[in-house]
């Protein structure tokens, strides 16, 4: 909020008047719309061989939701999806580690390799990364789906996390050393502690990523929440589509957004306890 | 290595259509983004508030789900169903128009306080400051972040491979089904198409970036 107000004056009473103006406007507009949306997908809708669909918020388009069957569908989707997150988090964590250690090691063999490495993980779609995993390795397609999505978010995070080793002061470095630590304990002892706790939002946000990720699992047939919906509407009708589809993005919010709040909230405490 | 060679035809359509929904994509949602960033750092508290509601609920929609609304879902609400390209395309935008926003507004607000001080302080309006001041300077900053979100834009074609589109990914996808002894050469081929557009981006971020900060 306090850079907003780097653009303008603080509004007198003419200014506030429009912004109100505007307001309104705009809210009503968007509740307009959102109504004509709603008008529209409550339109009942024939189809090309006369079979006549009714209303998206006719009663019998949401009656699934009363058959505990989906429901149990439904909860095995979130648990496929977030037990292939939780792994792949762990999974990415560790490689991401290695991968910032192994860039800044002070051996060229060790650097120039991992950097190498690195830059072509991070170049290459997620989904290509499945699909090798799942045909070379044959695997199965919850370890393509882990192992692609540990790999592709490890190298991010290793990304992240250098950078948070590289922008600490040398003088950590150098009083790391000097107090008679070696450098790989200078390393995790002073360096990487710090440039966890500055990097953590980043790391969090990708999290975040990793668990949206988690359902390109649909393209490589990974039960997981997305395929699920399909499933479901494979075998209760494609008129309940929408209904499922709208179930799928609630868990996919409800989880994501929670997410999200415990990387704020553990952001702050750690900014909290790194001041004092 | 022959099936790719043998196939290059194929391959190189699906490159094409890639390219395709990388730049209509791409277009979609700077467009997108650039009406969302102006909402969210308007002097409007409600337009601000929109603004917010659309990157926090869209950013955190998977991609799958988007283009599974757009290819299985709307087809059944609207009376014609257009191709799918153009269908993967717009899910394309939309998923990247938030980041796009994100990427213009942290451009704008790294600008120094005093820089829209001063432009205040001689008499210009809103528009003037944002558009004479403010944004010149922002382009810079806003650059190379851009950039990455297009790399991650061009990785993310690869969904509308699941969705009937044939780019780079679903070739691959139908060649491996093909000839099932040559999988490593056909996908390691698709990924060095990939890679010819996301590593030129990303050293080209990377040389903007270095340049910015000896002008800082």
């Amino acid at each position: 909020m306090s850079q907003a107000t780097v653009l303008y004056d603080a509004p007198g009473p003419k200014a506030r008047r429009r912004s109100l103006i505007i307001s309104v406007v705009g809210t009503l507009a968007l509740v307009g719309l959102l109504a004509w949306v709603v008008w529209i997908l409550g339109q009942p809708r024939v189809a090309a061989n006369g079979n006549e669909t009714p209303g998206t918020w006719d009663a019998s388009r949401w009656d699934v939701l009363g058959d505990p069957v989906v429901w149990e569908t439904v909860a095995r989707g979130a648990w496929f999806t977030i037990r292939a997150a939780a792994t792949a988090m762990v999974g990415a964590m560790i490689i991401g580690i290695l991968f910032a250690f192994g860039r800044l090691a002070e051996s060229k063999v060790i650097r120039i390799p991992v950097a190498i490495v690195l830059e072509f993980f991070r170049g290459m779609p997620v989904l290509l990364m499945m699909l090798f995993i799942l045909l070379v390795a044959a695997s199965g397609a919850f370890w393509a789906v882990v192992v692609a999505l540990a790999v592709y978010n490890g190298a991010i995070i290793g990304e992240a996390l250098r950078a948070g080793i590289v922008s600490l002061g040398k003088g950590q470095r150098e009083a790391g050393l000097s107090i008679g630590l070696t450098p790989v304990r200078t390393r995790l002892l002073i360096e990487f502690p710090q440039a966890f706790t500055q990097m953590l939002p980043v790391i969090i946000a990708q999290m975040v990523v990793l668990l949206k990720d988690t359902s390109l699992g649909y393209i490589v047939a990974y039960n997981e929440l997305a395929r699920t919906i399909q499933n479901l509407s494979n075998y209760y009708g494609n008129s309940y589509m929408f209904t499922f589809w709208l179930v799928a993005i609630t868990v996919y919010l409800l989880i994501n957004l929670s997410v999200s709040w415990i990387g704020r909230r553990t952001h702050r405490i750690a900014a909290k306890r790194s001041t004092r | 290595m022959e099936v790719l060679f043998d196939n290059m035809g194929a391959v190189l359509s699906g490159f094409l259509m890639t390219l395709r929904l990388l730049i209509f994509g791409g277009l979609g949602a700077m467009a997108i983004g650039l009406l969302v960033a102006t909402m969210r750092i308007s002097p409007v508290g409600s337009l601000r508030m929109f603004a917010t509601a659309y990157t926090e609920l869209v950013r955190n929609i998977p991609l799958t789900l988007l283009l599974f609304f757009m290819t299985f879902v709307l087809p059944l609400i609207v009376a014609e169903r257009p191709p799918y390209v153009i269908l993967a395309t717009i899910g394309l935008a939309i998923y990247t128009s938030p980041f796009v926003a994100e990427a213009l507004r942290s451009g704008i607000n790294g600008v120094p306080v005093g820089q829209a001080e001063a432009a205040r302080s001689i008499g210009l309006t809103f528009g003037q400051t944002l558009t004479l001041i403010v944004l010149p300077q922002a382009l810079r900053m806003v650059i190379p972040p851009l950039i990455n979100v297009f790399i991650a834009l061009t990785k993310n074609t690869s969904v509308a491979g699941g969705f009937f589109v044939t780019e780079l990914f679903l070739t691959a996808r139908t060649l491996t089904n093909q000839y099932g002894s040559a999988v490593i050469a056909i996908l390691a081929g698709v990924a060095v198409f990939y890679l010819v557009i996301t590593v030129p981006l990303g050293l080209i971020a990377g040389q903007i970036e270095k340049k910015v900060r000896v002008l800082r």
